[in-house]
């Protein structure tokens, strides 16, 4: 099974993992992580429909020379709340963490309503409380518009 | 519970016991708001008013306010004049103005735009509507009205009649009646009915909402009818628009079987939804809702200023 499982998904000297993303969901996590910030000499692996004993079936991604940053964690946290993060060096996992949602998302989701202020041509950042957590439910900090559909923009 | 050099962005902001301190406060400026006392309690002081978009009510009761209690205003009453109309963000144009008085208020046509301004300006900010939004004061002097005419907040049966989806007066009013314990009843044309999440807000925080489809039915057993206007841009067709509008026609006839003490409230102007045969009548509370917006608006100006009350 070891075996089989290394033949998928090959380890990675330092980079990030992202595991436990809901099944389907890889797709957008890379998006969130942007591929032009990827080092364009780096390996980036994606595995779909991977079967977990935990989530039943999930995806895998796997970037090479890129520590995922706390603000790109939060926005996947958001689409992919079961996803674990691990942190890895000279081929050992120096840190891992389930993802967190934070009590307030800023700067990576645009708020849906065209009439926002934070959508005006102002000096702010987008801001939204989380009101819900399963399903995740976040409010504009600004025009309070209620957010339940959402695809979150690396920012 | 501090008032002074607080912004006022939205009702959310604002706790049970705080409201009901500020309609407290309200009510001692009663007699100051219509002239009979008078008072200095703001001797002095500057209100900066920002109206980037058309209004005549909020500002000229801002202005009254002020007035009564010694104080002055300078206005942008023509946003067509504002340095906005040169290219100027909202976050400069207000941290310029905050420099000139000791307060602002803000009507602007975007939502959200008053808790931006409150993060650029170092002194407090009063939203006076921001578009489709949140309009503060106009849900306290509703409020003031309602506890005006039945001694409570708490135990009513209060119907809101009319545009609820876009009214932004109603989402504000209906979350504050929420928090107050009153029932609160539906009564909009299917297009324009309470948006799903606000109501699903109210019943989060624990509010009793119904709806009815019925005016008629509705109105017997109301307390409060709160009678928003139905805009005709709303409606692609005209001869929709006043069939709909028609059925939600307030008048004599449809109140002869509500309650003697029901109050009609609706926050002006009116276009035809409550018929001038009312204005006579017991159940006619609008007038009187609209000059409370001048105690209420006093109250406040002297609560986030000096932080109490003459």
């Amino acid at each position: 099974m070891t075996a089989a499982r290394e033949l998928k998904i090959t380890p990675i000297k330092n980079g990030t993992v992202i595991d436990h993303i809901g099944n389907g969901l890889a797709l957008e996590v890379l998006r969130i992580i942007g591929i032009d910030e990827i080092d364009k000499d780096s390996t980036v692996s994606v595995a779909l429909h991977v079967r977990s004993q935990k989530i039943g079936w999930k995806d895998i991604v796997k970037v090479e020379n890129m520590e995922l940053s706390p603000r790109k964690a939060n926005a996947i946290a958001l689409i992919a709340p079961t996803a674990t993060i691990s942190i890895i060096r000279d081929f050992r996992v120096r840190e891992k963490r389930a993802v967190d949602l934070p009590d307030r998302i800023v700067g990576i989701l645009k708020c849906p309503n065209p009439s926002c202020i934070s959508n005006q041509r102002e000096p702010v950042e987008s801001e939204f409380d989380v009101v819900r957590r399963r399903p995740v439910v976040l409010r504009c900090i600004y025009c309070e518009r209620l957010v339940d559909d959402f695809h979150p923009h690396a920012a | 519970m501090g008032f002074k050099g607080r912004d006022v962005i939205s009702i959310r902001d604002f706790s049970r016991e705080e409201i009901e301190e500020i309609l407290r406060a309200s009510r001692r400026m009663i007699p100051l708001a219509e002239g009979k006392k008078t008072s200095h309690a703001l001797d002095g002081k500057i209100l900066t008013l920002a109206f980037l978009e058309p209004s005549t009510r909020t500002r000229l009761s801002f202005e009254a306010a002020m007035a009564r209690l010694g104080g002055s205003c300078v206005t942008i009453a023509d946003p067509a004049v504002s340095s906005l109309r040169k290219g100027e963000t909202l976050h400069d144009t207000i941290r310029v103005l905050s420099s000139y008085g000791d307060a602002i208020v803000l009507r602007h046509p975007n939502e959200g735009a008053a808790r931006l301004a409150a993060q650029a300006s170092a002194k407090p900010v009063i939203n006076g509507g921001d578009g489709a939004g949140q309009h503060p004061t106009q849900t306290l002097l509703d409020l003031a009205t309602i506890e005006e005419a039945f001694g409570t907040l708490s135990g009513l049966r209060v119907v809101l009649v009319g545009d609820l989806k876009y009214g932004r007066t109603v989402h504000s009013l209906a979350h504050a009646l929420a928090i107050f314990g009153s029932e609160i009843v539906l009564c909009a044309p299917p297009t324009l009915g309470l948006p799903a999440e606000v109501r699903e807000h109210l019943e989060t925080i624990g509010a009793k909402v119904t709806v009815e489809d019925e005016l008629s039915r509705a109105v017997r057993d109301a307390d409060v009818l709160y009678v928003t206007r139905i805009q005709r841009e709303r409606f692609g067709d005209e001869r929709e628009f006043a069939k709909v509008s028609g059925s939600y026609r307030i008048d004599r006839a449809l109140l002869a079987n509500a309650k003697p003490k029901l109050a009609v409230l609706h926050p002006l102007p009116r276009t035809g939804e409550v018929a001038p045969e009312l204005d006579d009548t017991p159940h006619a509370a609008y007038f009187r809702q609209a000059f409370l917006g001048v105690p209420v608006r006093m109250a406040l100006l002297a609560l986030l200023l000096t932080g109490k009350v003459p």
